[in-house]
């Protein structure tokens, strides 16, 4: 790394970080099209670092290292920035996650209104734990806080989808919307 | 499945309900643009822009005594008024802040996704009235069905002329985006808000200078509430004056206001009534009280970041300074009850376990004394609390209150825990270990 660093004119810095850890990493004409436009709606680059990272996790799932590298020379920022950015925001994944992601209110207005079982029923229905993927790959885990609808508690997200009034009597129902 | 709104209320009209009265007359949301000009809508863009100065908008909205939605109640005309105008005040900005996240908060959910083009019209007019060329809405990145309704608005009011180049003739320029966030709650404290717009980390910044001269990209940059925003059309289009008369002498403040219910009432929802409206009336009246078996054990008037206050404050009247004056703060005043089936200290503990890790991380006090509140809650909670815990509590709602965070984040956190302490001491007290 260090002789290839001294050079500006061949391998870039992230398709360094990319082969370095086996998988190489390269975004897509579209995922770089949508990020140069996102630049657009901002004075500055940077604004659009979340937006990037949206669009890689889009597709990806999750965001892979080399994307970080790759999101930094497009918004011409340090791949220390947009780390800092994407571990700072909860719903940005640095790891793989499943194929769907639940996320669970756990504020107050579900508290009151049976989060607990909820929840209790979601890790022994999933056989995991908060932050953890099922083993077929279909769920993950996480907590979330509160999803703006206490009137209508409780209540998860499965993707992009709210479900409300959800209660371990009809789980089942909610998640066999999701293969 | 949408949130109950105005439900018993009836005589819902424009004069009386300036926010819903559209959404209830129409039984649906509203999102076509002729649909919403049928109903009064962009009149208050025309009204502006031919025939207004921004100086005259920004007069009427300081006269109608409006006063922010999001929960702190700073009157929004002067707010305005602190923004630098004239021909060399350069680029400007107008930041809607979406990021509805305090627990307990669901009406810019509602108003957002049933009522788009009443946002976009009132950005359009707010942003004339402070000379902002561009303008965001900062939304949380949950709220799926508010983007795509956003969008399309915007897309069709830039395709009718309210917005993009020279609105109406009159020659200004306006943009608006929608800007998705990714999570965390502090991005609603009004500077974290702007550097995570800026696409850095939601640390907030230091006060002054003021967003109003150094903002979103170091312009000045005014940031409002949903709600706040949504009154703006209707005070220019029935003016200042009958702004003032809809709280119909319940309170001194102004206008109408989002109230809702949560936690466990017989009927939980949402509902447009004059400021000043007491708790007692939107329980009893409008939620029908609590569910069958259950009583009222306290109340939190307006987020989780609000002291509890109790049945016997159920008739003041819901407004700033009232709420205040009983020790709380009205917030969002949307209440939640907690009923007499829960154990008040799992109820502070879940409190605390939210701000813990919402902190950003940025100052010490929030960072390390909220886990450390945490902590001790969750031994109290088990009966395993040692002699001392009560007394270190009460000294953490005072390191991390008022003057001693770098933002509101650590104080809100302590306004239920105190209240708590207050009114709940023998909870307290039977947590702590008997053979210690």
């Amino acid at each position: 790394m260090s002789t290839a660093n001294s050079s500006n004119s061949s391998t870039p810095y992230s398709a360094l970080i990319a082969t370095e850890k086996g998988a190489p990493f390269a975004l897509t004409e579209a995922e770089r099209h949508e990020i140069e436009h996102a630049i657009h709606h901002y004075e500055d680059p940077r604004a659009a670092s979340i937006d990037a990272l949206k669009i890689v996790q889009k597709n990806h799932r999750w965001v892979p290292d080399g994307a970080i590298a790759l999101i930094a020379e497009l918004l011409d920022i340090s791949a220390a920035d947009v780390e800092g950015v994407a571990t700072f925001y909860n719903r940005i994944y640095r790891q793989p996650v499943g194929r769907h992601v639940i996320l669970v209110c756990d504020s107050i207005g579900c508290f009151l209104t049976g989060f607990d079982e909820l929840y209790a029923a979601l890790q022994s229905k999933l056989a995991i734990q908060p932050g953890q993927t099922t083993s077929d790959d279909r769920f993950t885990l996480l907590p979330i806080c509160c999803l703006g609808a206490c009137d209508r508690g409780p209540v998860l997200m499965i993707d992009d989808n709210t479900h409300f009034n959800v209660s371990p009597s009809n789980l089942d129902q909610v998640l066999e919307q999701y293969a | 499945m949408s949130s109950n709104v105005n439900v018993g209320l009836t005589n819902v009209s424009p004069e009386t309900h300036p926010l819903t009265w559209r959404y209830t007359q129409a039984g649906k949301a509203v999102l076509d643009i002729q649909d919403y000009e049928k109903l009064e809508g962009y009149s208050a863009l025309k009204k502006a822009f031919t025939g207004m100065q921004p100086a005259d908008v920004q007069a009427e909205v300081k006269a109608s005594n409006l006063r922010g939605r999001g929960g702190a109640g700073f009157p929004t005309g002067v707010k305005w008024s602190l923004i630098p105008m004239g021909p060399d005040a350069g680029q400007k900005y107008l930041v809607c802040n979406a990021d509805e996240m305090e627990p307990g908060t669901f009406k810019d959910r509602m108003l957002m996704e049933e009522l788009p083009h009443q946002l976009v019209e009132a950005m359009a007019v707010s942003a004339f009235a402070i000379g902002a060329s561009k303008g965001f809405i900062f939304l949380r990145g949950e709220y799926i069905l508010a983007a795509e309704r956003l969008n399309a608005a915007i897309e069709q009011a830039k395709a009718a002329g309210y917005l993009g180049d020279n609105i109406l003739g009159s020659g200004f320029n306006f943009e608006l985006f929608v800007h998705t966030g990714a999570g965390r709650y502090i991005c609603g404290e009004e500077t974290a808000l702007i550097n995570s717009l800026e696409g850095r980390r939601a640390n907030p910044r230091t006060k002054p200078p003021f967003p109003q001269l150094a903002g979103a990209w170091g312009k000045p940059t005014i940031v409002n509430n949903v709600e706040t925003l949504m009154n703006i059309p209707p005070i220019l289009v029935r003016g200042a004056e009958w702004f003032k008369g809809l709280s119909q002498g319940k309170s001194p403040d102004a206008g109408t206001k989002m109230y809702g219910i949560s936690g466990r009432a017989k009927l939980t929802g949402l509902w447009e009534l004059p400021i000043g409206t007491s708790a007692r009336e939107l329980l009893y009246t409008h939620g029908g009280g609590m569910a069958d078996g259950l009583d009222l054990t306290c109340w939190l008037p307006g987020g989780a970041s609000t002291d509890f206050l109790m049945p016997e404050h159920l008739d003041l009247p819901m407004d700033y300074d009232t709420i205040m004056k009983a020790g709380s703060r009205m917030g969002t005043a949307l209440i939640m009850v907690v009923d007499n089936k829960q154990n008040i200290i799992s109820v502070v503990r879940n409190l605390e376990q939210f701000f813990a890790r919402e902190s950003c991380g940025w100052c010490t006090p929030c960072r390390d004394g909220l886990p450390w509140t945490v902590k001790i809650l969750q031994a109290i909670e088990q009966g395993e609390g040692e002699p001392g815990d009560i007394e270190t509590l009460q000294q953490l709602t005072r390191f991390l209150g008022p003057g001693k965070t770098f933002c509101a984040h650590a104080p809100g956190a302590m306004e239920p825990l105190q209240s708590a302490l207050k009114y709940f001491p023998d909870a307290f007290a039977q947590g702590i270990r008997a053979d210690a």
